[in-house]
């Protein structure tokens, strides 16, 4: 029997606030442990929460970004556990009414479109963090990321393999990047994602058990675990099993999901409304509002360059893959005119660059004035795309304009027909074996000529025009 | 009279007067403690020394002409509000040594307005109960009478000042917590709408439920400190921005032609006979001022035990839940891993009250239960709050006995949690509805023992129900009377 794979997401996005959720403290990462905490996320007696409105706003970014119906009305619910990270003892998360419902977004996938929609989307405090001491029984409590904001993106089990989940894992990582509300960095933990896959007969309706994948770091991790929980269920499947509801880790190292059997048994949160906070009431005014700050997303961007720049789809592709990349490129556009040499470049070089020094393209430190610059010595024949190539380089390491590493080099193209002239002739003059061939009809040696040229001005001169001057000069009636 | 026993506005037009001095009152407070707080142990913590410092500071004050709602005026405090480096117990053994590093809004205000705290007062642990008895640090007595209980959960702050041990305290009140030790020590108790004062620092209970109210020897003394207590908290979400008028404004004036709702369902069976006729007798004082008693019905009435132990319970489990050993307060250290720290720290650090809520709580929010239990007992919670506010359309305020009998004796009623619950029974409604009541003494029984009449009105009407309590205050004239200690 062909089995069908139903796989749905739940991500989660810590939101880049300058304060937590529910109090006034920084909820940026990496201060000293318990420094960024005061009563309220300390869960001291007494002390209660008030919703920082700016949460809001993000969750309604990435809502409408994702085509989401905003809920007039939400109101936060409680979620009961015991955890020493919790000081609480329960999260305040959304439960029956989220903010946000029946979104979706498109994804490529084999060429194709694909709609995966998202379910909800709802706010929630993040949780500590536990440091173990190795050497010693005992734990540490770090409260710094307690009441951190986070959304939550729960999607519809649309996704049919692991392949269209990571597509799908990647559109929403770019669209919240591109909206400035999540750094979204994996390891880091700010961008988090669980996984819910069941298979069932292809060409069936009912969905099959389900199983829940936890603790996927990277996007490789999440297709690649997802591609072992299919097999495995399939295995089991085929070998007259039963797939078991539960909740698996997977195991970076071995390669394989494991089953949490007891570590985590099913929890009872008691979801409740929570009595301390008062319903948020966000109204046409407020989603308008947000909706006019909204940035170009990925997908349109991406498009626009296709139809204004006349890129490729994966040219445009790679040139948005972060708004940073996509806005230094059209700088350069900009200061150049030159849609298409400036995508060669910074696709080519300017990546290559970074990419060896796993550099952001934010500290490139070429100016895009300065890449425009060098295009347009280029595009004026002041320099080769031989010496181009010398120059970019040499501006990556200096941060120097072009014209400045021109100078510094003595790399001006020699553009000066009549010195050019001169040299030619005595490149003739040294070679008359050559020139008696080429005058005999064997073309090829014409190439002899061109690099015997170029060695002699030291690659400075314009190909063109040594092209020109020697077919001039080797005429038989000269 | 000593100072100690005058009122607070009494004792402001002393002060201005230049008649007596901060220092001077509260060393009579404090003079009042030591005599008579071994047999009424109305405090858990004293706060003497700061006590005489901070009435030294209001001297200064009054001296420079800086004189504040309270300047000088010696208030005790709930254990249940936060005090910035002043232990903070709850009641209960698991806050045992709690020092917070905050005052809760309502201190700060106190302060703000110059007032003297005298001390922490004793209480139900975490304000479950109606006799003050579950407490881990020892029950409070009734100043008029030993063997009786002052009534709870706020039962230390009522006594105290029953007991003249503060010129007026604070309480707080989840289903009667002011207003039934008010009327079981004779005292005045006020629990304002839900929203008026800032829960913030206040230890909570049962959040949608709690509300903080003064405790006072008059009617009066009630307004000066709404006037300071009153007020939108930008650190408090539910609290509400409606305007703070002048509370003392209303207290001149008449009740002549308004309407009070005599409730049919609060005259129940099980009412003693003491408490019915001291309450008739304040129906006919209220005519007698010009007001006009008509019956009014609350249908829902019978439901409202069984709506508030689900929903109290419920909210009392998850904001208990804190209390877990790791980052204050008790822990034991007997455990050998987490799981097993948290229940030996549970177990021995809440009393037997709490823990029963805790486990009703815990069960009506179940998955499976939810529904039948919290989410039924919030939809009739709903009608509770129409029943209120229908009766409000044909009355200005409702009338009713705070408690069904006087101070019953201590340990009558601690192996019954259902006799105990049933103390509460006339003000639990109040709190589901959100609305403000006020208990005012209203005479004695035979034995000597306090009675109170409950007057209730709308949403944010605090200001008509005080002038409706003076009113009465000022045509029952009823005797004044001092328990012996
Ligand atoms: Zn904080």
């Amino acid at each position: 029997m062909e089995f069908e794979p139903v796989i749905g997401l739940e991500i989660h996005a810590q939101l880049l606030t300058d304060a937590k959720i529910f109090c006034g403290c920084s909820a940026k990462f990496g201060a000293a442990p318990n420094t960024h905490t005061c009563p309220v996320c300390l869960g001291m007696p007494g002390v209660l929460p008030v919703l920082n409105r700016k949460v809001v706003e993000f969750m309604l970014r990435m809502a409408l970004a994702t085509n989401c119906r905003i809920n007039p009305e939400c109101s936060f619910a409680r979620k009961n556990y015991f955890y020493p990270d919790l000081p609480k003892g329960y999260q305040i998360s959304q439960y029956a009414a989220p903010p946000a419902e029946h979104g979706w977004v498109e994804v490529e996938i084999h060429g194709g479109k694909k709609r995966i929609g998202i379910t909800r989307i709802h706010m929630e405090e993040d949780a500590g963090k536990l440091m173990h001491d190795e050497r010693n029984p005992v734990s540490m409590v770090d409260l710094n990321r307690t009441g951190v904001p986070l959304i939550e993106i729960v999607s519809e089990p649309d996704i049919r393999s692991a392949e269209e989940a990571a597509a799908y894992l990647r559109r929403l990582h770019e669209t919240l990047v591109y909206l400035g509300i999540c750094d979204g960095n994996m390891e880091e933990g700010s961008f988090r994602c669980d996984a819910n896959v069941s298979l069932r007969p292809r060409g069936t309706e009912p969905f099959g058990t389900r199983a829940e994948l936890k603790n996927m770091n990277s996007f490789r991790n999440v297709q690649r675990a997802l591609e072992y929980e299919i097999k495995r269920q399939q295995y089991v499947l085929e070998g007259g099993g039963e797939v078991v509801q539960e909740t698996r880790l997977w195991d970076d190292t071995a390669g394989v999901t494991q089953s949490m059997r007891g570590k985590e048994e099913a929890h009872d949160y008691r979801y409740f409304p929570d009595p301390d906070l008062v319903p948020v009431v966000i109204d046409d005014a407020w989603i308008e509002e947000v909706r006019k700050t909204l940035p170009e997303l990925p997908l349109e961007k991406r498009e626009r360059f296709v139809r204004d720049y006349q890129l490729s789809a994966y040219d445009a592709g790679v040139l948005t893959t972060s708004r940073a990349l996509a806005d230094y490129y059209e700088e350069v556009v900009k200061l150049s005119g030159q849609p298409k040499i400036a995508a060669n470049w910074v696709m080519g070089d300017i990546l290559r660059f970074l990419n060896e020094d796993k550099k952001d393209i934010r500290e490139c430190p070429i100016a895009p004035s300065s890449l425009a610059g060098m295009i347009r010595l280029i595009q004026e024949g002041a320099i080769s795309g031989k010496m181009a190539k010398e120059v970019v380089e040499a501006m990556y390491k200096t941060g120097k304009t072009p014209q400045a590493i021109i100078e510094e080099q003595g790399l001006v193209q020699i553009t000066d027909e009549e010195a050019l002239a001169k040299t030619i002739a005595e490149v003739i003059g040294k070679n008359p074996v050559q020139v008696e061939q080429y005058r005999a009809g064997r073309e090829k040696v014409f190439g002899f000529f061109v690099g015997q040229a170029m060695k002699a001005t030291q690659g400075k001169a314009n190909p063109q025009l040594i092209n020109d001057l020697l077919k001039k000069m080797l005429a038989p009636d000269t | 009279m000593e100072l100690n026993e005058l009122t607070i506005h009494e004792l402001l037009d002393r002060l201005r007067a230049g008649e007596t001095s901060s220092a001077e009152i509260t060393a009579s407070v404090f003079g009042r403690i030591d005599a008579v707080e071994k047999e009424v142990h109305a405090y858990i913590t004293l706060m003497r020394e700061t006590a005489l410092a901070e009435a030294e500071a209001a001297d200064e004050r009054i001296r420079k002409g800086e004189m504040g709602a309270l300047t000088g005026i010696p208030i005790a405090l709930k254990d249940i509000f936060c005090t910035k480096g002043v232990r903070t117990t709850c009641g209960s053994r698991i806050l045992e040594n709690f020092v917070p590093p905050y005052d809760a809004t309502v201190v700060t205000k106190l302060r703000a307005a110059g007032a003297v705290f005298t001390g922490k007062t004793n209480m139900d642990e975490f304000a479950m109960g109606s006799s003050t008895e579950n407490s881990f640090f020892g029950a409070t007595r009734n100043p008029w009478d030993r063997d009786r209980i002052p009534g709870g959960s706020s039962g230390g702050s009522a006594a105290a000042v029953a007991a003249d041990e503060c010129i007026a305290a604070l309480g707080s009140d989840t289903g009667g917590s002011i207003r039934q030790p008010a009327a079981l020590c004779g005292v005045v108790g006020l629990k304002p709408t839900y929203g008026r004062i800032s829960r913030f620092g206040l230890v909570a209970f049962a959040s949608s439920l709690d509300q903080i109210g003064p405790f006072t020897k008059d009617v009066e003394d009630c307004a000066i400190l709404m006037n300071v207590l009153a007020g939108y908290d930008p650190r408090e979400s539910t609290s509400v921005p409606e305007e703070v008028p002048d509370y003392r404004r209303f207290l001149s004036q008449g009740i002549e032609s308004w309407k009070v709702g005599i409730p049919k369902e609060y005259f129940i069976a099980g009412i003693d006979p003491e408490v019915e006729a001291a309450v008739r007798r304040a129906i006919r004082v209220v005519e007698g001022a010009g007001a006009k008693c008509i019956e009014v019905s609350l249908p829902h009435t019978e439901y409202c035990l069984a709506v508030y132990y689900i929903v109290a319970p419920a909210e009392a489990s998850s904001n208990l839940a804190r209390y877990d050993g790791v980052k204050y307060g008790f822990r034991s250290g007997e455990g050998r891993d987490l799981l097993e720290m948290y229940k030996k720290t549970r177990a021995a650090g809440f009393g037997a009250e709490v823990k029963r809520r805790i486990m009703i709580g815990t069960y009506a929010l179940s998955s499976g239960y939810y529904d039948a239990y919290y989410k039924k007992a919030s939809q009739v919670r709903g009608l509770i709050k129409r029943d209120f506010d229908e009766a409000f359309t044909k009355c200005d305020v409702i009338l009713t006995p705070t408690t069904p009998t006087p101070a019953f004796r201590i340990g009558e009623k601690t192996d019954d949690p259902m006799q105990m619950y049933l103390s509460d029974i006339l003000t639990i409604s109040t709190n589901l509805a959100g609305i403000p009541g006020i208990s005012v003494p209203c005479g004695f029984t035979a034995a000597g023992l306090p009675v109170g009449v409950q007057f209730l009105a709308g949403h944010f009407q605090e200001g008509r129900l005080l002038q409706f309590a003076s009113a009465y205050e000022k045509h029952a004239q009823i005797e004044k009377r001092r328990p012996t200690l």
